[in-house]
């Protein structure tokens, strides 16, 4: 076995472990920590795949604002236990079945498309995956597209703040003091 | 390290997520599921990016964990307005529309 190798199955061990935590615990807190673990650790991988910015990224956006959303969602609404009753009789055999049945799938392709899968992945480039290259492609190539985005996280946030909002008559009250000051 | 593994463990992680959104009846443990589909695509696009010695699929993660933060401020949101009319979160108790 060669290190990397003995690393890559550490990192894979982890990943899997966290991710099926996270779908088995009872505590929705707990599923959340997992979560953040799991986004941890894939960012290992990225740093061994040559993506350092993706990685950087994956930790700071992923594992720290979404995830402190969840876990602030998550205390908000006191929706830490839920009653594990079963409302559909063995609906969740059926989709564990169903879902190794799709593994099993992956897996004939796999072998189907052997050739293909044993090809190494090449050693990154030092520089491949930096913040520079990054920000090269992102503002000259993919610059509408970056432009979009940033539209999209206005809208986001425009859209989070109206169904948050509730119904309540503050709008009107300030909609009537700005035109009885206008006025 | 050959192209194979970073698939099978993609692969995997995204069963692990179908999985969870099939069983799950809390509707924030679905959304994390979710989270982790993406995270099994991610993986895929920086393999591949590293497989083929571009930069496109790490511009392609970059897009999808924007589009992803945009949507969990969103879904988040909804589930909160959910939470206030209906005292649940539980995906079973959304039937309102079930005749």
């Amino acid at each position: 076995m060669l290190p990397g190798e003995i690393l890559f199955g550490f990192i894979g061990l982890v990943v899997v472990i966290t991710a099926v935590g996270m779908v088995i615990s009872r505590n929705a807190i707990y599923s959340a920590l997992f979560l953040v673990s799991n986004f941890t650790t894939v960012a290992l991988l990225y740093l061994i795949l040559g993506a350092p910015f993706i990685a950087v990224v994956q930790i700071s956006v992923y594992a720290g604002s979404i995830m402190v959303l969840f876990l602030f969602v998550i205390m908000l609404l006191g929706a830490e236990r839920l009653a594990a009753k079963e409302k559909l009789q063995g609906q969740r055999l059926l989709a564990v079945i169903l879902g190794v049945v799709f593994l099993v799938e992956l897996g004939l392709f796999g072998v189907w498309k052997a050739g293909y899968m044993t090809t190494p992945v090449p050693p990154a480039a030092a520089t491949a995956g930096a913040p520079e290259a990054v920000g090269m492609a992102l503002f000259t190539q993919y610059a509408l597209p970056f432009e979009v985005t940033g539209f999209i996280l206005l809208v986001a946030t425009v859209g989070a703040i109206l169904l948050t909002r509730g119904d309540k008559p503050a709008s009107k009250d300030l909609i009537t003091a700005v035109s009885e000051k206008e006025g | 390290m050959p192209l194979g593994y970073y698939l099978a463990l993609s692969a995997v992680m995204f069963v692990i997520g179908i999985v969870g959104v099939l069983v799950r009846r809390n509707a924030l443990i679905v959304f994390m599921s979710l989270e982790l589909m993406f995270n099994a695509a991610n993986l895929l696009f920086v393999t591949f990016a590293a497989y083929y010695g571009t930069i496109i699929g790490q511009i392609s993660v970059f897009f999808v964990m924007t589009v992803a933060a945009a949507e969990v401020a969103v879904g988040l949101a909804l589930m909160v307005a959910i939470f206030r009319t209906k005292h649940s979160i539980d995906v079973d108790q959304m039937s309102s529309l079930k005749g």
